[in-house]
């Protein structure tokens, strides 16, 4: 066993380092510890670059794409996108009477069907005292579907049909089949397909902005139509700058008029949890009285009150109307919260300690409630935008033509079997926006709830 | 720890799995509640098929609820429906259209008035026999100031009729009368070239006064409120659900129904439901939209079509101050677009007919039909002369630039993508702002009244099966002439078209009014509307009409299987 | 409790008072023509009609002869159904309203409460993940395009089937009523689970919840006695006014569905202006939600004994 050796430096008190005293990292306000956390929170970064992505779509993405969203290219109606947009030119429609109608042949095209006109003639059916004339997608089966009934005459000598219809370039089955004295179809019948090609005219073609200066253009020439990456609505506009361009008037609505209202609901729950009382009553009734007043109808009264006046988009007493009388669902909500923290232990304690209201209700009631509100918030969001789309679909949302993406919901879900690229792409975006701002709200809760500070 | 909190996780799963399995429990019993009730109070809709052979029924939709069946007062096209099938006026209209004896057996017109003899078999559903009474007593009823009833100018060709529904006279000196029980003889207040057709109108129908006052004002209101004297009583209807009609036993004309029951088992107006329905077989008839044409297509189902009689168009505003009530700038308008594009582009459904006319093509003329007589003037877009009318309007309007112009519209899907498809036409081939004043449908009646508009996209379908239904639309003393379109040449051919018995003369005078309109741009037709749809393929002679019942089926009936 | 109740609903009267008199004044300061209809009529035929509903009345006249009737019982006769009484209106369609927003709301809070608890227990991981994305889903897919999604998964089944498994559309039974009350009930259903979420969360780490664990309470227990029962009390919050805004908001599935409620009534009487079915429909759910959140305020006092009533 070895002895130890003492000396008299041993017991010497230590010198007083500052190093010791010093706190190795640096203190955190509230604030700065919840960017910490917030910055820390992977899909809550993630959600912050996609509001940022969904901003810039907004602001800067028309001067990328500059196409006026309210432009109707009504050769392209309705084109998924990627859709083929070869076209030919051709001469100016002119009117055909007919006259070239045959005696001997059987149904026959009389020039190339092309998208400006199919024209049809056909020779007596036997026994015919009239004709149906039939279009159809497929060829006529055994089961004898002719397809879009598109003309009939019951004068057996009117033996010849142009067809104009929604023409578009791909084949077509049509089918002339004989009538009888009463105007029903007979066994006897005629089928032709015809193979339409796309076609435009020079007017068109420049119309539409595709001719270059100094090029001449000639019938028969080939041409490409405009571009659409993300296809055209029933009226040909382009959906990507009609997104954008309802991607401002739905992101607007749907951000200003959540964050108005649930603020105020918010001040106004707490003012009356807090005070309790005859203040909460009365508070309380007001809000259940709001609550009650048909949306509908005072929607429009604030609207006309607000002096909307025709062509005039009216998103400003849109919001209005929609901060007036939402909030008093979020106000019930933190009210009813802060009536469960008033009676906590560290109220009480904060309280003795000589806290005031507003400290009270500020430091320890609100973020207390944070959960809660945010979830409130993030609801809002899509709630905003469907609020807009339907009242466009009962005429008393955004003016046409411009865009909203609810409205644009609203006519997509016609085309839904279709063109569902119609429907996809504004439920899309707006399925990202509520995403965005769920896990923004998800990792502010996170990242200001006190109780969680520093234990992740 | 860690362990821990999983077991507890694991435990409260557990427990949320019990807390689900008491969940799906307590449902069940909340919706077995309900069903209880629903079966107790309501007959199911849409428990049948579309043909339930075994009962000889069959079940149908209709697109909205009919507001009322008072005759006397009802105004739209679903009542109208009903009607059609529930009740019977003095004449019909047959399968061919053409009109046939309904309640009366024979009848008499001169210039004079009419003389309609009733059946002697004519019955309403509680068996009492259908007298001249009863008509005298409707057709006052319809003209009783009181009564407020819109339709009331469609009975103004008997005599007195304006003056009593204006209060000026007493109820009775109405121009007609019951001679007996069988009997009914009606004066005119002026020669009318067309009052059969009009007694085929639901205006016309006739009501009984004991049953009616016994209503105390809730007549039409319930299927137990009403009487009945058509093919069909109605004997169940379940407001905005159902509606059954059965045959009526004691109606005259036994061997026309074929069908015992028609039942109402739907009422939504929205096109997507209409057509899933029919792909259910749940409903004999569905109409088809544009956009779901091509499933119907890949369905292989037999497609109809038909057109119902209404046209379309844009109407200006004459008002004196407005600019609208410049020639040029309308001529401008009207040769600045294509009614082609619009329906073959836009509308997309076959059916429709570009509008080239006031008057629809199924309008009668003096041999065949009027627009064969008196072909519309033809219409060519024609860019160049389109700008130098609006230079001239410009100029005479003394404008330095046009200001945008106001196109009032409704909230229906339809006039939506036109408004939008005329902002833009009007934009980029005139330059022109179009601003589009989108309301609902009060807001737009209230503006179309007071003429706050340039420009309202209106339509107008036929009351009766005359020219006179669209060619008096814009006399001036008529109030449906909303622009307030004035000009002493046109009142002057609808006097004539009124006046006159001679179809000669009338169809002249229609055809007068027929180039007015197009010279003078009263109106820019747009379309005449058509309808595409599909029907049941074992239910055959349904009837889709213009004027009356549409869709009609009273003439239906099931084609027995195979 | 009674006394608080009964003064409650006292004031619920006086509430009710209010909804009726700014929904009748704002109801006349919307312009349009109640009378106008798509044929025009002539001046005698308007004043006649007027006089029938007493529009040629002044205004405070027409008010206090509607207060009048409204004391009554009696909410007048409707403008476009003209021989329909209101009180029919609301007797014949709210019970379908009802039946479907409860319905609703079943669904809604059932599997709100369940996902909401499960998301909170299994945080941040997977099923906590793939629920989320389904409530996202749920609340940023408008009802419009459910309804239309489930009626053709509907027509699809019954097509494969070959035999009705659930009807497409209608009204009177319990399999009509499954598919509309589904597709109503999701967007609540993915609010009351985010909310239920979060106020989990917050429970979570309370010290009574450590004081549970810690005093050796099963985990069950302290999940259905401490945990739930303080994670309910927003979604009990919620719930009281959805139930109203669902039994009213119902009308574009009742659309859609063809189901005969007073939503479809409700939303066609504003865009017809019809005056007297704006105010009898207005009142009665003005009614029937103060007492929700009467009946919803007196839950709080039961299930959570820190809130007094008074």
């Amino acid at each position: 066993m070895a002895e130890t050796a003492y000396s008299a430096e041993d017991f010497a008190p230590a010198p007083a380092l500052a190093s010791v005293q010093g706190i190795s990292r640096p203190s955190l306000s509230y604030w700065q510890d919840a960017w910490l956390r917030l910055k820390a929170n992977r899909r809550a970064l993630f959600s912050l670059y996609i509001v940022v992505a969904l901003l810039a779509f907004t602001l800067v993405g028309p001067f990328v794409w500059r196409l006026d969203p309210a432009l109707q290219d009504l050769e392209q109606i309705s084109q998924p996108p990627g859709a083929d947009r070869n076209a030919t030119i051709v001469e100016p429609y002119r009117p055909w009477n007919g006259d070239d109608a045959p005696t001997t042949a059987s149904l026959r095209l009389v020039e190339p069907p092309n998208t400006q006109a199919v024209r049809l003639v056909w020779a007596p059916l036997p026994g015919a005292d009239g004709y149906r004339l039939y279009r159809n997608i497929f060829p006529v089966g055994p089961e004898r579907a002719f397809g879009l009934p598109l003309f009939e005459t019951l004068d057996p000598t009117k033996r010849h049909f142009e067809d104009r219809l929604d023409l578009r370039p791909q084949t077509y089955f049509y089918s002339v089949v004989a009538l009888d004295g009463q105007g029903r179809l007979t066994d006897a019948f005629e089928t032709v397909a015809a193979e339409v090609r796309r076609v435009i005219t020079v007017e068109e073609a420049q119309a539409m902005g595709l001719v270059e200066e100094g090029q001449a253009l000639a019938p028969g020439d080939g041409i490409k139509l405009q571009a659409h990456p993300l296809g055209t609505d029933y009226l040909g506009r382009d959906m990507l700058a009609r997104m954008m361009a309802g991607a401002r008037v739905s992101l607007f609505i749907g951000l200003v008029a959540p964050l108005i209202f649930i603020t105020f609901g918010v001040a106004y729950g707490a003012a009356a949890g807090f005070f309790g009382g005859w203040i909460d009553q009365a508070l309380m009734r007001f809000s259940d009285f709001v609550v009650a007043l048909p949306f509908l109808l005072f929607m429009i009264l604030i609207r006309v009150i607000s002096g909307v006046q025709p062509g005039e988009s009216g998103i400003v007493p849109l919001v209005l109307a929609m901060v007036l009388l939402s909030w008093p669902a979020t106000a019930r909500l933190v009210r009813g919260q802060i009536l469960q923290i008033r009676e906590e232990g560290y109220i009480s304690a904060s309280r003795l300690l000589g806290a005031g209201a507003p400290y009270l209700v500020l430091r320890h009631m609100i973020p207390n409630t944070l959960g809660v509100i945010l979830v409130t918030l993030t609801f809002a969001v899509p709630t905003a935008i469907f609020t807009e789309a339907f009242l466009s679909f009962i005429g008393m949302g955004v003016a046409p033509p411009t865009a909203s993406w609810g409205s644009m919901c609203n006519e997509g879900i016609k085309t839904m079997l279709t063109h569902p690229h119609e429907l996809i792409f504004p439920a899309l975006f707006i399925s990202i926006t509520v995403l965005a701002f769920n896990l923004l709200g998800d990792g502010l809760r996170d990242a200001l709830d006190a109780r969680m500070r520093s234990t992740e | 720890m860690a362990s821990n909190t999983i077991s507890s996780t694991g435990l409260a799963v557990r427990q949320l799995g019990l807390f689900a399995f008491a969940a799906v429990a307590g449902l069940a019993a909340l919706m077995w509640g309900p069903n209880l009730l629903a079966n107790l109070t309501a007959s199911a809709s849409g428990a049948n098929s579309a043909v339930d052979a075994a009962n000889n029924a069959i079940t149908v939709l209709l697109r909205e609820e009919p507001p009322q069946l008072d005759s006397t007062r009802s105004t739209d096209q679903v009542s109208g429906v009903v009607l059609g099938h529930v009740m019977e006026g003095l004449l019909r209209y047959d399968e061919n259209n053409a009109l046939v004896p309904g309640m009366a057996e024979s009848w008499r017109i001169d210039t004079e008035g009419a003389l309609f003899q009733l059946r002697e078999d004519a019955r309403w559903s509680d068996g009492q026999p259908v007298t001249a009474h009863d008509f005298v007593f409707a057709w006052r009823l319809v003209l009783d100031p009181d009564n407020a009833s819109e339709y009331a100018f469609i009975l103004y060709p008997v005599k007195n009729a304006e003056a009593v529904n204006q209060g000026l006279l007493p109820g009775d000196a109405l121009g007609v009368r019951a001679l007996d029980d069988r009997t009914l003889e009606v004066d005119f207040e002026r020669p009318i070239a067309f009052f059969d057709k009009l007694t085929a109108f639901s205006t016309y129908l006739p009501m009984r006064q004991d049953f009616y006052e016994a209503m105390n004002g809730g007549y039409g209101a319930d299927a137990d409120t009403m009487l009945y004297n058509g093919p069909f009583v109605i004997a169940n209807w379940v407001h905005g659900q159902s509606l059954d009609m059965r045959r009526n036993l004691y109606y005259w004309n036994q061997e026309r129904i074929r069908l015992d029951r028609i039942n109402v088992g739907y009422v939504t107006s929205d096109a997507n439901t209409s057509l899933n329905l029919f792909k259910d077989d749940k409903i004999v008839l569905t109409s088809l939209t544009p956009e779901n044409l091509t499933n119907a297509l890949e369905q292989r189902w037999q497609i109809h079509r038909f057109m119902d009689g209404s046209l379309f168009f844009l109407e200006f505003n004459h008002r004196p101050n407005r600019l609208t009530r410049n020639l040029n700038l309308r001529k401008a308008l009207y040769l600045a677009q294509d009614p082609n594009e619009l329906v073959y582009k836009v509308i997309k459904l076959p059916g429709y007919l570009p509008g080239a006319s006031l008057f629809p093509i199924f309008l009668d003329g003096e041999q065949g039909k009027f627009r064969d007589e008196h072909p519309a003037p033809t219409h060519r877009m024609d860019l160049d002369a389109a700008r130098r009318h609006l230079a001239l309007a410009k100029a005479e309007l003394d404008l330095e630039e046009f200001p945008p112009l106001v196109v009032l519209t409704g909230d229906n899907p339809v006039s939506n993508v036109q408004s939008e498809y005329f902002q833009a036409v009007f934009k980029k081939n005139l330059g022109l702002d179009i601003k589009i004043d989108r309301q609902i449908f009060k807001q737009r009646l209230a503006k179309m009244t007071s003429g706050d508009f340039d420009i309202v996209l209106a339509g107008w379908g036929p009351d009766y099966n005359d020219a006179l239904t669209f060619g008096d639309l814009f006399a001036s003393w008529n109030l449906n002439n909303r622009g307030r379109y004035s000009n002493p040449a046109y009142d002057e051919q609808v006097r004539i078209a009124q006046n006159a018995l001679d179809g000669k003369t009338r169809m002249a005078a229609f055809a007068e009014i027929q180039r007015i309109v197009h010279e003078d741009v009263v109106i820019i037709p747009s379309y005449e509307r058509g309808v595409a749809y599909v029907t049941h393929p074992r239910v055959q002679g349904i009837l889709r009409r213009v004027v009356g019942a549409d869709t009609d089926y009273t003439n239906a009936y099931i084609v027995p299987e195979g | 409790m009674l006394r608080y109740a009964l003064k409650r609903l006292a004031q619920g009267i006086v509430t009710v008072f209010f909804i009726a008199t700014a929904t009748f004044f704002g109801m006349h300061s919307v312009p349009g023509d109640p009378l106008a209809n798509d044929k025009a009529m002539s001046d005698r035929i308007r004043a006649n009609l007027e006089a029938k509903y007493g529009l040629d009345k002044p205004l405070l006249t027409q008010y206090s002869i509607y207060m009048g009737n409204l004391l009554e019982g009696d909410f007048g006769i409707s403008y476009t159904q003209e021989n329909r009484r209101v009180n029919d209106i609301i007797r014949e369609h709210f019970p379908v309203s009802a039946t479907l927003g409860i319905l609703a709301i079943a669904f809604a809070g059932l599997g709100g409460v369940l996902w909401g608890a499960l998301t909170a227990l299994y945080r941040n991981r997977l099923p906590d993940l793939v629920i989320m994305l389904l409530v996202i889903l749920g609340i940023s897919v408008p009802s419009f395009v459910f309804a239309a999604l489930g009626q053709l998964l509907l027509v699809n089944l019954n097509d494969q089937f070959g035999f009705s498994l659930l009807p497409v559309a209608g009204w009177g039974t319990v399999t009509h009523m499954l598919m509309p009350s589904l597709v109503l009930g999701l967007g609540t259903m993915a609010y009351l689970t985010r909310l239920m979420r979060s106020s989990m969360l917050e429970i979570v780490n309370a010290d009574f919840i450590r004081t549970a664990k810690s005093k050796g309470l099963p985990a069950t227990r302290i999940f259905t006695h401490h945990q739930l029962r303080n994670a309910i009390l927003p979604v009990i919050t919620v719930l009281g006014p959805s139930i109203a805004a669902i039994t009213t908001g119902g009308f574009v599935v009742e659309m859609l569905f063809a189901i005969p409620g007073l939503g479809r009534y409700f939303v066609q009487a504003v865009q017809q202006l019809d005056y007297t079915v704006i105010m009898g429909t207005t009142v009665f759910y003005g009614a029937f939600l103060v007492f929700m959140v009467i009946v919803v305020d007196l839950l709080y006092g039961l299930i959570d004994p820190r809130v007094r009533l008074e």
